[in-house]
């Protein structure tokens, strides 16, 4: 190579990486955000303005409707019901797989993760011919005169099967991360395990343990084909957030339905924000350790 | 005193895991599968080939394969520009990537139905250059690729970050094009990555029903989705022709199951390996 040609590449470098200053960059970030800015803007902005058109006092008025306030209400109920049984299954999922080495601990691993393989109306159907009356455990439900499909228990059991993997999801990672170094100290020191768990383990993972939680939530709250199977969907009763939308929308009550929308919406982003705060903090905690 | 004390809870922590899997997870699994077997084989598959049940199947698959190909490319685009650019609002726009995870389905597809009418925001202009997106097929697709995007970039996402780049600037140095770069140094390195999050992707498409049935329109034999076919099929009492779509689907993803474990297999071995 000449000096020049080898002089003109080590330009070329400089110019590209440090700065990046090629047409490729600013064809990309335009193509790519403004692709992205239309991909997640344009849907959320429609549910706040259709909400919002007719002002703020008829919003109030359409989601304060006793049929959507008892939507609200039974999704809060459901999340508060499965979001804690399943970080308590996070929590032992991922202890048992992080801090302990047996065989087919890989194929465990990849089975927690299963449901999210499902089709939620899977899931639902599932349910059915297991619970309903024309159901595995059918007969012996209604010989002891029994009801749990389209009733709020099924909607709580379906809920769990659709959630579970979220907080063991996020907590595996992080307690891979960490090792078990501190633990087998504190083990050795004479604490017990539980008091390892909650003074050692547990505020190295307290973020991780948080965004999966928060992920849970939301999906808990926004869950819609596996709920639709089981819940019935009698009006006042057992139609959850999402199912009161999807009626609403159906009896063209546009403004009842974006409404409703709004509220988990809000909740969407909220969890999105806190999502990614807890993710920077966790790395942090991670990398300050590591 | 020598050596590694064992971490106590195995037996605890283990058992409590298996037994909630079983109950909450394999146990309907079992009870759906049971109620498809009770059906016969030679009955199951008359159920499940019906020319309705068939045009779901068919629907289902093309919708989602474009949505995944329209993903690799638009994930792949969001991935690059998130590791390789600094920009403002770079990390709101990280933040964002997860919105189609957090936002419930149903919110998704009331928004998506609502801007793709051909009074919508975005309809009104498709509208007279006579593309139809809501109650079409081209409507599922949109549905399908909202739901999944995050699946690519997130698979996309950390490889790029970790890639070593002195590779790329020697291909430079030795005259590649930008282009040559890309497709013999940066894809094949992504490749494994990028086929997970894709099949991850395609399989959330497969089972989408929420986002898909409010812009979808639901027409039988055009664009009915195999889980709608399913639903309407409880809705009539047929339960047994429910199980039997049931159990597709649920084949269905088993098969995607096994496709992406297999590739996240390879493609650690490959990360091990370098």
């Amino acid at each position: 190579m000449s000096d020049t040609a080898q002089a003109e590449s080590v330009a070329a470098v400089a110019d590209w990486r440090p700065n990046e200053r090629t047409v490729w960059r600013r064809v990309m970030l335009l193509g790519g955000g403004g692709l992205a800015a239309l991909f997640f803007g344009l849907p959320v902005a429609a549910i706040f303005y259709l909400a919002f058109q007719s002002g703020l006092e008829y919003y109030i008025s359409k989601v304060v409707e006793p049929a959507t306030l008892h939507a609200i209400f039974l999704t809060v109920l459901t999340a508060l019901v499965v979001v804690p049984i399943n970080i308590g299954f996070g929590i032992c999922a991922a202890w048992a797989i992080t801090k302990h080495d047996f065989p087919g601990r890989q194929v465990l691993g990849a089975l927690i993760d299963l449901p999210l393989s499902f089709s939620p109306v899977v899931a639902g159907v599932a349910y059915l011919f297991l619970y309903g009356a024309q159901g595995l455990l059918g007969p012996f439900l209604i010989a002891h005169d029994i009801q749990i499909m389209f009733t709020v228990p099924a909607i709580f059991l379906v809920s769990l099967f659709v959630t579970s993997p979220f907080v063991a999801r996020a907590l595996i990672p992080a307690m891979q991360s960490e090792g078990n170094t501190d633990e087998e100290a504190a083990i050795s020191l004479g604490a017990t395990g539980l008091q390892t768990f909650l003074r050692v383990s547990l505020p190295n993972i307290k973020w991780a343990l948080l965004y999966g939680a928060v992920l849970c939530n939301a999906r808990v709250m926004g869950e819609f084909g596996a709920v639709s199977v089981v819940s019935g969907k009698v009006r006042g009763q057992t139609n959850t957030l999402s199912l009161q939308i999807e009626l609403l929308f159906n009896d063209f009550n546009t403004a009842g339905a974006f409404a409703a929308a709004s509220t988990l919406t809000l909740l969407a982003l909220v969890t999105l924000a806190i999502k990614t705060i807890a993710e920077t903090r966790q790395g942090r905690v991670g990398r300050d350790r590591g | 005193m020598s050596g590694r004390r064992a971490i106590p809870g195995l037996a605890l922590t283990l058992g409590t895991t298996l037994v909630y899997l079983t109950l909450i997870a394999f146990l309907p699994i079992a009870a759906l599968l049971l109620k498809a077997a009770s059906l016969g084989w030679a009955d199951f598959v008359s159920i499940a080939t019906t020319r309705r049940a068939l045009s779901t199947y068919r629907v289902t698959i093309l919708c989602a394969a474009y949505a995944t190909l329209f993903n690799a490319a638009f994930g792949l685009l969001l991935a690059w520009i998130l590791t390789r650019y600094q920009f403002w609002g770079r990390r709101v726009l990280d933040g964002l990537v997860d919105l189609p995870f957090a936002l419930p389905t149903a919110v998704a597809g009331v928004a998506l139905v609502t801007l793709f009418v051909p009074n919508g925001w975005l309809g009104q202009w498709l509208e007279p250059l006579g593309i139809k997106v809501a109650f079409a097929l081209p409507g599922i697709v949109i549905a399908m690729a909202f739901t999944s995007l995050p699946f690519v970039v997130r698979s996309v996402q950390p490889v790029l970050m970790e890639m070593n780049r002195d590779v790329e600037d020697a291909g430079m140095l030795l005259g590649a094009s930008d282009f040559q770069i890309f497709r013999r140094i940066i894809l094949p390195q992504l490749l494994p990555a990028l086929l997970s999050g894709c099949a991850l992707a395609f399989g959330r498409s497969l089972g989408e029903f929420g986002a898909v049935i409010f812009i979808a329109g639901n027409i039988p034999l055009k664009t009915e989705i195999v889980s709608l076919l399913t639903i309407i099929r409880i809705e009539e009492f047929e339960y047994s022709s429910a199980a039997a779509l049931a159990v597709v689907m649920l084949a269905a993803a088993f098969v995607m199951f096994f496709v992406t474990n297999a590739l996240q297999i390879w493609y650690g071995k490959r990360a091990g390996a370098r």
